[in-house]
């Protein structure tokens, strides 16, 4: 329980750090691409808040200065697979986004999306210790929620305190002051497999850069694509990625679940692929030129050339009609949204008061998947694109880049985790004390 | 014809280019390149070059020439000394000792030294000594005026106002317009001296001259070895009573050897014997 703590304590003194100093990258480590976004955090902040602008206006704070993605290279199902090549990936969008800002980074944001996420509802309840909640009372409260056992390999990547009860009173966010005798929270913890942290922390402190936050992807696109009523009101979040499809559910500006599916469109290209014996290079430009969900009529016509360079003349002049390519690409894609139907059905979406859909992600691009989503998913969806952040280049405000924006925000204002609050005395190690009675005696 | 393509092409920096390419990104280091590898680049080849002995003595030949064909220019010559406000002697005696060879340059001329040389002289009470243009060094003087003859055991010498010697004088009779003062610590009231003098106008034609006595009040010397002793405060207003006196009952036309004034409550006259035997004869007989 302390070890995780205490590396995400670390995490965040770094990212402190990198406050200070003005500058931090994000990194978004994916499937399809690594992209990189360089922060310079401007200070006017302050400003905009006497301007009353309220909380979504917090990106103003921060302005990117650099910008620079990649083909990712290692990366399967959002996890590292090769750590050379990712290391190279990472290397190159570094590079080219310091080289746009003209400034050196120090300090990384990464986020990944794979190493299978599992969420879970935490409850803790504790006794104040005074009439008023103090701090002490919040760290007690956090403390005492049960952790479940979450199993070896893992860790923990976000526990965020979502609400607070005091006495017979919920739905608090700051419970601080207020008087009352019994305290009780209600906590979101993520947890994903500890080996791909690792591998990333790794292929990061390989780049010579220190690691000042890690996040979870599904989470950060939820961050950027949902506007602040949908968050609010609770809505989710679907990231259509290359490896994986990223689900996240908002209530309340909190997220309240995460989960993955393995599936994404590196699949649907690899279906293409294979089923019209083309390379995947361009099996993935003809998904992207000619992809859609719905054909019509008009699309048995029109006839696409899918060439080769074999030498052989009738080989290399094939040619499918754009009604085949809908073939292919349609049940994959009803695939992935049914699993996402029954990652939202196992967490009790239908139980929110608005369920909001909403799609994002490089996938959600492919023409017509909202009428496809509409049909699987609900009546609720509509298409998200990232927040407009000041210094954007135009290229990196497609839905592609959702993640990366939202840890843009993640980055700027963060949301309180367990780890924000001090550990409750009695929690520290009995051996530090210890140590320092020893200490004590030793030199007096 | 099969399109050839490399497999595997990569635009990944390798790890060294990526590490120097963020070593060039920090600022401290660029300002390190572009300002001190320059600087230490031509200052290690300047020192390296100047190292030579041989060398070094050219260079500072050069630079002394240089230095030389700048001091010797034609805008930089003095040919001449003007003295201003000096009587001829002086100025001869000027000429005579101070130490430059007309024509110099301007540079090899400590005006400093040159005006300490003048201010030593002992007529000379100060002077302003410049180079004016046109290449003349101009001597501004003011010289010390004489006003009296100040006789110690060194001999007879001429003093001003001040008692700073100007002169020695060979006789008295060689300035006979200047009243002779006598004593230790007598050149070092002058001041009271010439007072005294003035005042004693009436008595101009049988004045010899003033003695200090214990370097703090004037003895008034006149012929017949008369003195008339006067003190140490007021001794112009203590002059001025004898002067009525005598005005008015020709005392000191008596048979008198000595005036003394010096306790202005009790005048006290002291007569020649002959005159003190005649006085108490005529005392005793009526």
């Amino acid at each position: 329980m302390i070890e995780f703590y205490e590396s995400q304590r670390a995490m965040r003194n770094m990212r402190k750090i990198a406050m200070q100093r003005g500058v931090v990258a994000v990194l978004d480590v994916g499937t399809s691409k690594i992209a990189c976004l360089i922060l310079r955090f401007d200070g006017t902040e302050r400003l905009n808040e006497a301007e009353g602008i309220g909380a979504m206006a917090g990106q103003s704070g921060f302005r990117v200065i650099g910008a620079a993605t990649t083909r990712s290279r290692g990366v399967k199902t959002g996890e590292i697979n090769v750590m050379q090549e990712t290391e190279r990936a990472i290397r190159t969008a570094i590079q080219a986004a310091q080289k746009m800002a003209k400034i050196r980074v120090d300090h990384v944001i990464a986020c990944f999306s794979g190493a299978n996420p599992r969420s879970y509802g935490l409850a803790g309840q504790v006794d104040l210790a005074g009439d008023v909640v103090s701090e002490d009372d919040i760290s007690r409260v956090l403390a005492a929620c049960d952790v479940p056992d979450f199993g070896d390999g893992r860790s923990v990547l976000h526990a965020q305190p979502i609400n607070f009860a005091l006495d017979h009173r919920s739905g608090l966010l700051d419970p601080r002051g207020q008087i009352g005798q019994v305290l009780s929270t209600d906590m979101h913890m993520v947890t994903v497999g500890e080996d791909a942290v690792r591998n990333l922390a790794h292929c990061v402190s390989r780049c010579d850069l220190e690691l000042a936050g890690i996040a979870s992807s599904a989470y950060l696109s939820g961050m950027s694509a949902l506007v602040e009523d949908e968050q609010e009101l609770g809505a989710a979040c679907i990231d259509l990625g290359g490896g994986s499809t990223g689900v996240s559910i908002f209530l309340r500006k909190h997220m309240i679940y995460a989960d993955t599916v393995n599936i994404g469109g590196d699949h649907v290209t690899k279906d293409i692929s294979m089923g019209l014996q083309i390379p995947a290079a361009t099996a993935e430009r003809i998904k992207t030129f000619y992809g859609g969900v719905v054909a019509t009529g008009m699309d048995d016509r029109e006839m696409i050339d899918i060439g080769g360079d074999t030498g052989d003349f009738e080989h290399d002049r094939r040619t499918v009609s754009r009604a085949e390519l809908i073939g292919i690409i349609r049940p994959r894609v009803e695939e992935i949204l049914e699993e996402v139907r029954a990652s939202l059905d196992a967490a009790g979406f239908d139980h929110l008061p608005c369920q909001q859909i909403v799609l994002t992600g490089g996938g959600s691009q492919i023409p017509g998947l909202d009428g496809l989503a509409a049909r699987i998913l609900g009546q609720q969806v509509r298409l998200g694109r990232p927040l407009r952040v000041h210094g954007l280049p135009q290229a990196a405000t497609g839905p592609g880049f959702a993640s990366a924006v939202g840890m843009c925000l993640f980055a700027a204002h963060p949301q309180d985790e367990w780890w924000d609050f001090e550990l409750p005395v009695d929690r520290y190690p009995a051996r530090s004390l210890k140590r320092a009675v020893k200490w004590f005696k030793d030199n007096w | 014809m099969q399109q050839v393509t490399r497999p595997g092409t990569d635009p990944a920096p390798s790890r060294w280019s990526y590490r120097v390419h963020r070593l060039l990104l920090r600022p401290g280091f660029r300002l390190a390149l572009r300002a001190g590898l320059p600087f230490c680049l031509s200052l290690g080849l300047g020192l390296n070059y100047m190292s030579d002995k041989a060398r070094q003595e050219q260079f500072m030949l050069a630079l002394s020439d240089l230095r030389e064909q700048i001091e010797n220019r034609p805008e930089f010559r003095v040919d001449l000394l003007v003295v201003e406000g000096a009587d001829r002697a002086v100025e001869e005696e000027i000429r005579e000792i101070l130490p430059v060879q007309f024509p110099v340059s301007s540079f090899d001329l400590d005006l400093d030294d040159l005006r300490r040389i003048i201010a030593d002289l002992p007529a000379v009470a100060s002077v302003d000594l410049r180079i004016q243009k046109g290449g003349i060094l101009a001597a501004k003087l003011r010289q010390r005026a004489p006003v009296a003859l100040w006789r110690s055991r060194e001999g007879l010498s001429v003093i001003d106002i001040e008692g700073a010697r100007i002169s020695s004088a060979d006789s008295r009779a060689t300035r006979a317009d200047l009243p002779v003062i006598v004593g230790a610590g007598a050149d070092r009231a002058v001041v009271q001296a010439l007072e005294v003098l003035a005042a004693l106008a009436p008595l101009e034609p049988r004045l010899r001259g003033l003695v200090r006595m214990g370097e703090r009040r004037w003895d008034v010397v006149l012929d017949r070895g008369q003195r008339i002793l006067l003190p140490e405060e007021y001794p112009v207003q203590a002059l001025e009573r004898v002067i009525v006196l005598s005005q008015v009952q020709d005392l000191l036309a008596r048979d008198l050897a000595v005036v003394d004034m010096r306790l202005a409550a009790r005048p006290t006259l002291k007569m020649n014997k002959h005159a003190a035997n005649e006085w108490w004869r005529v005392m005793n007989n009526q």
